[in-house]
């Protein structure tokens, strides 16, 4: 039978706050535990929230990025559930009344085609602590520091059909994210935590099948690896006569396995209901254009600006346009090296591969983008070759100055001069005579060796191109 | 200092009469002599009183004390008071040091006033009572075999027993209004809103509001000026100017209108109490006022509308306590679910754990259309009575209690007798609205309390109605006989 | 609506209480009586009345996002039942 999976997503983004979303306790992330927790994040009695207005600005600005309705009348509510690592036995989240409403995502595939993902909403909560299950003489500690962390919950409609879409929703969202700035997108640190509702049903067939959730896989290849398994858990499980439980389910990346977690002995009844300490929140079209105003470009936007400012192919827009850092580095490179293409390249190359072996953020790049468009420039006017920029790179990499510098200091400069390529074809000619009669009788093999020979001697500095020219007029000579 | 208004004491002070430590050992001599009989106080607090004394004698010597510097007051032990046991009257709690103080209190303290110890409530303020606390029953001053009412019944014997010359309740439906009328004293119930949550260990949290529990009006507005105003960190705080409270007691009630709402004085209303609510009514036309009847439809529904939302509330306001972070942990815990279920059973007891079921039951899938809702629906419809009311008349009068206090016992085995005795105060928490009771007569023995009610905000015209009433009457200057049965 | 003794377990459950067998009967009798009280809402007709959740209707105020707290972590803990390095301590929470 054809099966089609059905995919739609859960994402909680931790808003980049100074504060809790209903204290002043930082949020700063790697403090001793339970430091950064004051009487409201320990829910001691008699405490009372007060809503933080960067959460709301945050929130409202992911909502504008998506193009969504922006609840003007939202309003906090009351989900009711205990576990330890929950201090007041409900998490304040929303539900009826959303501060984002509906909205979509546009996504890009690998084949170049397009597809639109529907945004259910995205509500404002709290973020519960963390339990440490390591070994306490057999108990579990509670550290309350990340507990009240603004949160927005963005939830999509199922029109995700493949691992594939789901990555790349998954990634253009992380972009979204990063570009407006509301959050710092790390999924090492829980900044971003994607939970994954997967069914699958016959081919055809209208109505859902039954989903599991598979939660917090912590980066993009996890998601992918874990969609693909359970999808494929689910098909067998069919075909071999079972059903597939509503369960929820923790894939285990290092391992590759996955696991339904305990399942509850009651079914969850959270109780929602307005939370009576807080008021509505009410937004009016000046605050939302007011933020709509600081909204920097967005990623989609700068994807066709960078087609059409700059020439550069829909693929190297979209992989430069993902993150709001690289594009600038990239643009502020342009600027100086002149060449978007050069530029691309080396961006999404060397300099990729660099920052990925160092595992460096672009924005903790030790390469200034003046330094970088100046190498770039160098290769553009023939003072050095692509490969000789290699090193040159490295050199900058490890912090030996400026391109022009390194060139200098390490004489790396491409020979240009016809006179001095001359000597050195001439030369290499007279230490292999019989060879050049052979090229000059025809054997164009040779024209290789002869080129890498004079490359050899001028230590890769002389311009190859120039090394070409004068070979071949003296075989004609 | 024996049985002296806040007034006078102030005065005392300001005069050099008497020293706030001497002021202060007064009171703290007479809870240990009388306070056996009446269990009013969960904690006195003697050491860190004769500190705050000691400083508000040294402010008093240096000339800058204000109204309230060195005058000694209760606070209902449902305030978190800054290194001092707060226990809401649980077991659960029994061992809570709360280490901040609550925004009341803290304004309260700031100005000066000293604090002689923690009165006794009913577990969580769930009750009109005073019976349900784990520290046992408070007894009233005036019959000890009776309840002094609830939830701040330790509050209201404090000052009807002048084991206190002042002290602050709170009201979720009732709880200064019902034992102030019980023990014969004037509590006032703010607006909502008006009054800081913060630090206040909430029971119905759109509900609950603090105020002064005093011997007369003009007490109860010195206490107003230093209680009341906004609080940053209370979200429901309104941030609107605070009157001066003391400033219009004096005017005169001549023209003021009146409105009776004839279901406050229906079958269910104690004959004694018809009485002399008549007689203070007549008394407030005898100074000027008009009186017409009016009509609250919904009275009788604000007692189901309230015994859904405030317990619904109640249910998880009260899921903090898990044994966790503070409070009681059952002993020896099999697993996390064992340690939940002992700690919250074996912590809060038939009351609590009674209205946690109701609240959860009402809150939860399938029920919550039915019952929270359905309750919110009706509580828009309450307010819009009282609107409706006020825009005809300034203020609303009648009984606080349909009846006097009962004796100990005699309800708390029957949940919805007791609740049906909260029918008058309901409502007036429900609408967010704010009211006082006056004592304004004796049904056998046993004081009787006229309510008035007021629009939003109206705190000031409540006081000055009170003082004007107290002015021609002396009903608040009655004292039980303390140190034995009346 | 009533409540029966499964129900009264279903819903002490979730509110993570237990009602010991000897006091069930007491409290099967006080809720349904207090649910008989509070069905008196139900003869009311209610259709397009707006809840009304907080009594003045106001709006939600926002607070600066500015840190105002400091690490107070051993006051704070010295209300609990069990601390090792820091942390609360409770009985292993198995996922």
């Amino acid at each position: 039978m054809q099966w089609e999976t059905v995919i739609g997503l859960e994402i909680h983004v931790q808003l980049s706050t100074q504060t809790k979303i209903f204290s002043g306790s930082s949020t700063q992330f790697g403090a001793e535990p339970n430091t950064q927790a004051n009487e409201v994040d320990l829910a001691l009695p008699g405490i009372l929230p007060v809503v933080n207005e960067q959460a709301v600005a945050k929130a409202v600005a992911f909502g504008l990025a998506i193009d969504a309705e922006i609840g003007k009348k939202s309003f906090f509510e009351r989900k009711n559930y205990f576990y330890p690592d929950l201090p007041k036995g409900y998490q304040t989240t929303q539900l009826e009344a959303p501060v984002v409403g509906p909205g979509h995502v546009e996504i890009t595939l690998d084949n170049g085609e397009t597809k639109s993902i529907r945004i259910h909403h995205a509500h404002l909560e709290e973020d519960a602590g963390k339990s440490l299950h390591e070994d306490f003489h057999g108990m579990t500690g509670i550290d309350l520091n990340r507990a009240g962390t603004p949160l927005i919950e963005v939830v999509t409609e199922p029109d995700m059909r493949s691992a594939e879409e789901a990555v790349a929703f998954a990634k253009k969202l992380h972009s979204i994210v990063t570009a407006i700035g509301i959050g710092d997108g790390d999924m090492s640190q829980g900044s971003m935590r994607f939970d994954v509702n997967i069914s699958v049903r016959p081919k055809g067939q209208e109505e859902y099948g039954t989903r599991t959730e598979t939660k917090n896989l912590n980066s993009f290849k996890f998601m992918e690896e874990a969609i693909e398994m359970e999808v494929e858990r689910q098909i067998d499980l069919i075909e071999d006569g079972g059903k597939v439980r509503q369960e929820t389910r923790l894939y285990n990346g290092d391992k590759k396995t996955a696991r339904a977690m305990r399942s509850k002995e009651e079914a969850n009844d959270y109780r929602y209901f307005p939370c009576p300490d807080l008021l509505p929140i009410i937004l009016d079209d000046d605050y939302i254009e007011a933020i709509r105003a600081t909204l920097p470009e967005l990623p989609d936007a700068k994807e066709k600006r960078f087609m059409a400012d700059y020439g550069l192919p829909q693929y190297d827009a979209s992989v430069l346009a993902a993150s709001a850092a690289m594009a600038d580095y990239f643009e502020q490179t342009v600027k100086v090296c002149g060449d978007a293409k050069l530029a691309a390249n080396w961006c999404m190359g060397e300099l990729s591969k660099f920052l990925n072996q160092q595992e460096l953020d672009i924005s903790a790049c030790p390469i200034p983008p003046e330094n970088f468009g100046q190498l770039l420039a160098r290769i553009k006017d023939d003072t050095i070759s692509g490969k000789i920029a290699k090193q040159v790179f490295q050199a900058m990499a490890e912090g030996e100055g400026s391109a022009d510098e390194i060139i200098e200091a390490k004489g790396l400069k491409q020979v240009t001069d016809t006179g001095a390529i001359e000597a050195m074809v001439d030369e290499i000619i007279a230490a292999n005579q019989a060879q050049f009669e052979e090229l000059k009788g025809g054997k164009d093999k040779l024209m290789g060796f002869f080129v890498g020979q004079v490359m050899k001697i001028s230590k890769g500095q002389a311009n190859p191109g120039q090394v070409n020219q004068i070979l071949k007029k003296k075989i004609s000579e | 200092m024996e049985n002296k208004t806040l007034k006078q004491l102030s005065a005392g002070l300001a005069s050099g009469e008497f020293s706030s430590t001497e002021l202060t050992r007064h009171y703290l001599d007479k809870i240990k002599q009388h306070d056996g009989t009446y269990n009013a106080y969960i904690t006195v607090t003697e050491e860190q009183a004769l500190a705050a004394a000691k400083q508000a004698d040294e402010q008093i010597a240096a000339g800058n004390a204000g109204d309230l510097t060195g005058l000694p007051i209760a606070y209902k032990d449902l305030f978190c008071t800054q290194g001092v046991r707060t226990s809401c009257g649980s077991k659960i709690l029994d061992n809570f040091v709360s280490p901040y103080e609550s925004t009341a209190t803290d304004n309260l303290n700031k100005a000066g006033m000293v604090m002689l110890g923690k009165t006794n409530l009913d577990e969580f303020a769930m009750g009109s009572s005073t019976e349900s606390s784990y520290y046992g029953a408070t007894r009233n001053p005036w019959d000890t075999d009776a309840v002094p009412g609830g939830s701040s019944g330790g509050s209201a014997v404090a000052v009807a027993a002048d084991l206190a010359p002042v002290s602050l309740g709170t009201d979720t439906g009732g709880s200064i209004r019902q034992p102030a009328a019980f023990c014969g004293i004037t509590g006032l119930k703010p607006t909502y809103g008006r009054v800081s949550r913060w630090g206040m260990v909430a029971y119905g949290s759109s509900l609950d509001q603090a105020g002064p529990m005093a011997q007369n009006a003009e007490d109860a507005a010195m206490i107003m000026n230093a209680l009341a105003g906004f609080d940053a960190k209370d979200s429901t705080s309104m941030d609107k100017p605070v009157d001066n409270y003391l400033a219009d007691l004096n005017k005169p009630i001549k023209g003021l209108k009146i409105g009776l709402p004839k279901e406050f004085f229906g079958d269910s209303l104690d004959d004694g109490i018809r009485a002399a609510v008549m007689d203070a009514v007549k008394q407030l036309e005898a100074q000027g006022a008009i009186v017409k009847e009016i009509s609250l439809p919904r009275t009788e529904l604000a007692i189901p509308a309230y015994y859904i939302i405030a317990p619904a509330e109640a249910s998880t306001n009260l899921s903090r306590f898990d044994g966790v972070r503070y409070g009681y942990r059952c002993e020896d815990p099999q697993d996390l679910a064992d340690m939940y279920i002992r700690s919250r059973s074996e912590g809060f007891g038939a009351e609590v754990k009674r209205r946690i079921l109701v609240g959860t039951y009402a809150l939860s899938a399938g029920y919550y259309d039915a019952y929270y809702r359905k309750a919110q629906q009706l509580r828009r419809m309450i307010k819009q009575d009282f609107q409706a009311a006020l825009a005809d008349v300034d203020v609303i009068a009648g009984p606080t209690t349909p009846s006097p206090a009962w004796k100990i016992g005699a309800k708390n085995q029957d949940p919805v007798a007791m609740y049906l005795e909260d029918i008058y105060t309901l409502s007036v928490n429900l609408a967010g609205l704010p009211g006082i009771s006056v004592p304004c007569g004796m049904k056998d023995g046993l004081p009787v309390g006229l309510q008035i009610i007021g629009d939003y905000f109206s705190e000031a015209k409540l006081l000055n109605i009170g003082h004007q009433f107290q002015q021609a009457t002396d009903w608040h200057t009655r004292k039980p006989t303390v140190g034995g049965n009346s | 609506m009533s409540l029966d003794r499964s129900q009264v377990e279903s819903v002490a459950q979730l509110a993570r209480l237990k009602i010991d067998e000897a006091e069930m009967p007491d409290y099967l009798n006080s809720l349904n009586s207090i649910l008989d009280l509070v069905d008196k809402m139900q003869a009311v007709d209610t259709t397009g009345i707006e809840p009304l959740a907080n009594p003045l209707d106001a709006a939600q105020r926002l607070r600066a996002d500015v840190v105002t707290e400091t690490n107070k972590r051993e006051q704070l803990q010295a209300n609990a039942p069990a601390t090792e390095d820091g942390l609360f301590l409770v009985p292993k929470v198995i996922e």
